[in-house]
């Protein structure tokens, strides 16, 4: 218990820091020409690489990273009071608390990294903090199998980062935010020239930074550790799988925005893609999952691929770069309500210990706060004004709209899909059938309940932060125009989604196994998330361990070794057709001896006279 | 004395002290504290050439003696360190006195045991501080050897059969390097003189380019044989799997980088010419080396194969990394060579003390391991991502600095060799933690594993030490990188010089 | 009288003694008749010092003194041998020289 309260005091003191620092940063300190400028705390000499390349170790606080720092830090602190009740009388309390500790650690030092190594390093260690928090319960296989699936399809994805980043490195010469971002970006002149197969260069280190993005934001197709590191402890996924750590690679996007927008418009392009792609394939499948946890993980890759759309289709300043304002937007309204859900699922499978929507029903009776916390977290995921997601999800969708209209599209139906799933989740759990409990649920104590109003406020009101005074693309405030038209589109669409949940959930009935049937194949196989697990066991399991690695294996031991082998074993055939001379016959010794000296004798006596 | 004699003096002090011993407990505290010893020396030599440097000496080599041994052949005891060999000592320090500790209930013959241990450290130290290339290799020889018979005595399985191929192979090692140090001999006075097996006067004048370019690949491939340099990796697998728990960590964590050390220091200091020319030819086993150790690792049972190809894929690296030819690069060779010597001596430790605990090291005959034993099993965590590279443990560091250095060489050969270098940190994490999943997580595999007390205090000694160093070179890099990278700049004038 | 006889006479009487001594050794089994062919063999080269110190340099004696060293060795030579073979046909209860080949790889 006091490792617990040690950790959240100890996060409560930074909460307040952060808190500090952002006041400082957005009131005191205010604006230099219109915008806020890049300081950067301090930065020192961590490991030199090459006379110029050098991995320093700093504070860079603009607009987005203190953004961050708040989101962050407020949603670590929730996390961490939840916990004391969650996680209580469990077996490694303190290992819990040791590693969430590491884990705040390790996004705040990602969040004000100043050189985009720095941001790698801290990026590996949110990697390793997230496998050791997924594989918490360690004797459970399934909570192994996720994290090492977790830790090996991030690190795949995160070969694509470094790799990007060595180009990147090798060819401006520096690891410098502050120097690659710079929007004249003299650095970059050179790269953008250099093409290969088509795309500059710079394109293409872009693209595999960006693959490292998508890797730890679970974009498609590197979604699918997402989804199984819900086997983690509840408190962690609202954590690092909802609110912070997976929205990492959005936040790497837009760290890297200029050089995104300016100098690679391609990679923009096919992050638009993903972004949309995602979201869409995500939401299908939130429709037709069973465990809460998993609902809520679709829905989250659902979410985080809007941010990145709203990247994607954004340019670089003025009214063009209100995408990249939306993002930011979202993912901060995101944190907040997201985190919730997750914590009021954590109350809901603390109350009645399964994550199956068949187990539960009707459980406002029991839990009012929770019911009531999640209803508004719902509401505001589904867009319904005036709550926080509202406001975000219309500005994506207003961005979509004024660069690629068939995105808005897509995204507006993703909308709709969205409201569905969520209320299909809250009529089901909370309203629906009557479910006779073994032990009946009650509400979870204070230290649970807590997070969830705080956090249900952020939830209800962020949406009225005026948020494009604090952060825009080019640092210059932007007001976000509201765009009625859109607005009430995409709210009728959520009521739409809404209402057809409630039809189907709210009460008991049989329809929602008709309208299943009606999509049999199309349901089934988002069912079983489009067979992308089985594809991925395939690649691992048949190609890489049966195809490569064993066969390499026996080459190793059979051929490599078997030469080694064999050298020696002639060596050994050699000396046992040899020894036969060595016969014990004395006589025989002393013939060949004499003869020896007879042939000796005779050559002298030949060539010599 | 200076500082650098009593780290030969020592532990032969320590041998014979231990040849008096009479039970157990006085050998291996004799080891103990001789080692120790050795291990404070290494320390503060370490600060004393820091120190050395800071006050502005530029010599190549510091702390510098020189007793003639041999005069006639103008061989002498010649002895110095520069910044590379510092950090070798140091390493070398660290795994011997750990390695001490994890052999502490050595059963039988535990006085032969220890001073063959403390004769190969003898030769390793010797090796590390001497630059008269006769002497070196003749401390080489002191280092080989005494492994015959430590695995031949005290191994397990097929002892007898690893033992001679292990030996065979690195003696073929060490004919080449000797056909190549004498090669290197006679032409070391091209203009005529006095010939020397002196590096640094070797270094001062050109041998000529036929010489290099037929003594180069044989000195390079007879150390890359130590470095498990493929195809000549096999020793590597068997050898390790027989050694016993000290044996291994010295060979993998030490042995191995006498090898390249050498490379660098025999092999391109002195020959530059033919190394420019046939890095290319060599680039290709070491890249092989690379992937191939790591894909070979995945599909292993046994825990210490596993070990010994991570070791191939790892120590390939150091290679591959000399080769690129540059100073970031062969900076990350050199910290690659004390990073992978801290964590692979830690794996076989640990691996020495669960095999003690579960007498298997068949990872599907065990599970759930972290439960009863959580220190040895988090130890094995954190050595497990050391050896994928984590940032804060040492592998991140010189894997940085490698592939960093490797990628500044921009023709295409060297970078699809690069990339494929890089995609060995994914081939890497998939082999540690399919180990770690196996072994450590989980439910108890066997009933009896219940039983399985945690590490007394002498293996968490040697495994604390251990990760404390890991960790240590992992998060304050930066000394340690700038001792090697000012150490380097001969050899990388020497390299320039001659393209 | 000695001196009218020529040298290569001598010399055919010591080779015939040694290559019958050889062919002894090479070809007898019986290893106390591979003795006395090393004894002939020996006391032929003896003879040859003899004869050839007589002919070549009469006024030295070196030839002489190394015949008598050679036969005070050969008699040691006997008594070693002798007490070999004696053992021998302790552990082998022969002394066949083909029966003792317990050396052999």
């Amino acid at each position: 218990m006091v490792s617990g309260i040690i950790g959240t005091l100890v996060l409560g003191t930074i909460t307040v820091l952060s808190y500090f620092t952002a006041w400082q940063y957005f009131f005191t300190d205010g604006k230099v020409d219109g915008a806020y400028r890049a300081i950067t705390g301090f930065n020192h000499v961590w490991l030199t690489l090459t006379e110029s390349l050098h991995i320093d170790l700093g504070v860079l606080l603009d607009p987005i990273s203190v953004m961050m720092l708040l989101v962050v830090s407020t949603i670590s602190l929730m996390v961490h009071i939840y916990s004391l009740g969650y996680m209580k009388g469990e077996d490694g309390f303190y290992r819990y608390y040791a590693f969430l500790s590491l884990f705040t650690f390790s996004m705040l030092g990602l969040v004000v990294a100043t050189n985009i190594f720095q941001m790698y390093i801290f990026w590996e260690l949110v990697g390793a903090s997230s496998y050791l928090l997924i594989g918490f319960y360690y004797k459970k296989p399934s909570a192994v199998a996720a994290s090492k699936k977790a830790f090996i399809v991030t690190r795949f994805a995160d070969l694509g980062f470094l790799i990007g980043i060595l180009i990147l490195s090798f060819f401006t010469g520096t690891f410098d935010f502050a120097a690659l971002t710079n929007p004249s970006g003299q650095v970059l002149g050179s790269i953008a020239g250099t093409s290969f197969i088509g795309l500059s260069v710079l394109s293409w280190s872009m693209i595999l930074i960006f693959m490292g993005g998508a890797g730890k934001s679970a974009m498609f197709p590197l979604h699918i550790w997402l989804p199984d590191a819900m086997e983690g402890p509840t408190p962690v996924s609202a954590l690092i799988h909802a609110a912070t750590m997976v929205v990492a690679g959005v936040y790497l996007v837009a760290r890297m925005f200029p050089v995104y927008a300016i100098w690679a418009p391609e990679s923009l392009a096919i992050i638009a893609f993903v972004g949309a792609f995602t979201s869409l394939f995500a939401a299908v499948i939130a429709c037709t999952q069973t465990d809460i946890k998993r609902i809520l993980a679709y829905s989250t890759i659902s979410q985080i691929g809007y941010m990145m759309l709203a990247l994607g289709v954004a340019g670089y300043g003025g009214e063009a770069g209100s995408g990249f304002t939306a993002s930011m937007f979202h993912l901060t309204t995101h944190a907040m309500f997201k985190a919730l859900l997750f914590l009021g699922a954590g109350s809901i499978i603390h109350a009645v210990h399964s994550n199956e929507m068949g187990d539960m029903g009707s459980l406002r009776k029991y839990m009012p706060v929770t019911a009531i916390t999640f209803l508004i977290a719902c509401l505001s995921i589904s867009g319904i004004p005036p709550f926080a997601g509202f406001f975000s999800k219309d500005e994506i969708l207003a961005a979509a709209y004024t660069s690629q209209p068939i995105y808005f599209w897509v995204e507006w139906f993703v909308a709709g899909l969205t409201a569905f799933y969520m209320f299909r989740l809250y009529f089901g759990v909370f309203w629906g059938k009557k479910t006779e409990y073994k032990h009946k649920p009650k509400e979870a104590p204070l230290s649970m309940t807590i997070p969830l109003i705080v956090l249900a406020i952020g939830a209800a009101a962020a949406g009225f932060i005026p948020f494009g005074d604090f952060v825009s693309s080019d640092g210059l405030a932007h007001e976000a125009s509201f765009h009625w038209n859109i607005a009430s589109l995409s709210i009728l669409i959520a009521l739409a989604g809404l209402a057809l949940a409630a039809w189907l959930y709210l009460r008991e009935s049989s329809r929602p196994e008709k309208v299943a049937a009606g999509f049999k194949g199309f349901y089934t196989a988002a069912y079983h998330k489009f067979y992308f697990d089985e594809l991925y066991l395939f690649i691992t399991k048949k190609i890489v361990f049966e195809l490569i690695s064993q066969p390499l294996a026996w080459f190793d031991r059979h051929i490599v070794d078997g030469f080694m082998n064999l050298i020696g074993r002639m060596i050994y055939r050699f000396a046992v057709a040899v020894k036969r001379f060595q016969s014990g016959q004395m006589q025989q010794y002393a013939f060949v001896f004499v003869s020896g000296v007879v042939v000796l004798a005779l050559i002298i006596l030949i060539w010599w006279t | 004395m200076g500082l650098l004699l009593p780290l030969i003096i020592v532990p032969v002090l320590t041998v014979i002290v231990i040849a008096f011993t009479r039970t157990q407990h006085q050998t291996r505290m004799t080891a103990a504290i001789g080692m120790g010893i050795q291990l404070l020396l290494s320390v503060n030599l370490v600060i004393q050439y820091l120190l050395e440097r800071k006050t502005g000496n530029k010599a190549e080599m510091l702390f510098r003696k020189s007793w003639v041994w041999f005069d006639s052949l103008n061989i002498k005891l010649d002895i110095g360190v520069d910044g590379i060999s510092v950090a070798m000592i140091l390493l070398t320090g660290i795994v011997v006195f750990a390695g001490v500790f994890a052999s502490w209930k050595v059963k039988n013959l535990s006085k032969e045991f220890f001073i063959s241990l403390i004769l190969l450290a003898t030769g390793v130290f010797g090796f590390f501080i001497t630059i008269d290339l006769f002497v070196l290799f003749l401390f080489y020889e002191m280092a080989v050897i005494p492994m015959y018979l430590l695995i031949g005595i005290w191994g397990t399985g097929p002892k007898e059969y690893s033992a001679m191929k292990l030996t065979l192979m690195l003696m073929a090692g060490s004919a080449l390097i000797l056909v190549g140090i004498l090669g290197i001999y006679f032409n070391s006075a091209p203009d005529g003189g006095a010939l020397t097996y002196n590096l640094l006067e070797i270094a001062k004048i050109n041998i000529p380019l036929p010489a290099q370019r037929m003594f180069f690949p044989l000195t390079f491939a007879g150390f890359g044989v130590l470095s498990a340099l493929f195809p000549f990796h096999t020793w590597s697998p068997d050898g390790h799997a027989s050694a016993p728990t000290a044996v291994s960590m010295l060979h993998a964590g030490v042995l191995m980088k006498l090898g390249g050390y050498g490379c660098l220091r025999v092999a391109m200091f002195l020959m530059p010419q033919a190394a420019h020319e046939m890095a290319i030819i060599f680039l290709v086993p070491t890249g092989i080396s690379v992937i191939y150790g790591a894909f070979v690792a995945v599909s292993q049972k046994d825990l210490k194969y596993i070990n010994a190809y991570s070791s191939v894929s790892h120590v390939g690296l150091i290679l591959f990394a000399l080769l690129m030819l540059n100073k970031t690069a062969i900076t990350g060779a050199v910290l690659q060579m004390v990073s992978h010597g801290l964590m692979t001596a830690l794996f076989f430790a640990l691996i020495g003390m669960i095999y003690g605990r579960t007498h298997t090291r068949m990872i599907d005959k065990m599970g759930g391991l972290l439960k009863v034993m959580p220190f040895l099993g988090a130890a094995y965590i954190i050595a497990g991502f050391a050896s994928l590279g984590l940032p804060g443990l040492s592998g991140f560091v010189a894997e940085m600095n490698i592939f960093v250095g490797a990628f500044q060489v921009s023709d295409t050969f060297h970078r699809v060799l690069t990339i494929l270098a890089v995609s060995s940190i994914v081939v890497t994490a998939v082999y540690v933690l399919r180990v770690v999943a196996r072994l450590l997580l989980g439910p108890i595999e066997k009933a009896e594993y219940e039983m399985i007390e945690d590490g007394h205090w002498y293996e968490k000694f040697s495994t604390g030490l251990l990760i404390v160093a890991i960790a240590g070179m992992g998060m304050i890099p930066l000394w340690l990188t700038d001792m090697i990278r000012d150490s380097l700049d001969p050899i990388m004038t020497k390299l320039a010089s001659s393209i | 009288m000695i001196s009218n006889i020529p040298a290569l006479h001598f010399l055919i009487v010591g080779s015939l003694m040694f290559f019958i001594g050889v062919y002894g050794f090479l070809t007898r089994k019986n290893i106390i008749a591979m003795l006395l062919s090393a004894e002939l063999m020996i006391n032929a080269v003896a003879f040859n010092f003899a004869i050839l110190n007589r002919y070549v340099f009469p006024v030295h004696l070196e030839g002489y003194f190394f015949s008598l060293f050679i036969i005070a060795v050969a008699a040691a030579d006997a008594a070693v041998a002798i007490a070999i073979i004696i053992n021998i046909y302790r552990n082998f209860d022969t002394i066949e020289v083909e029966e003792v080949d317990d050396m052999k790889y």
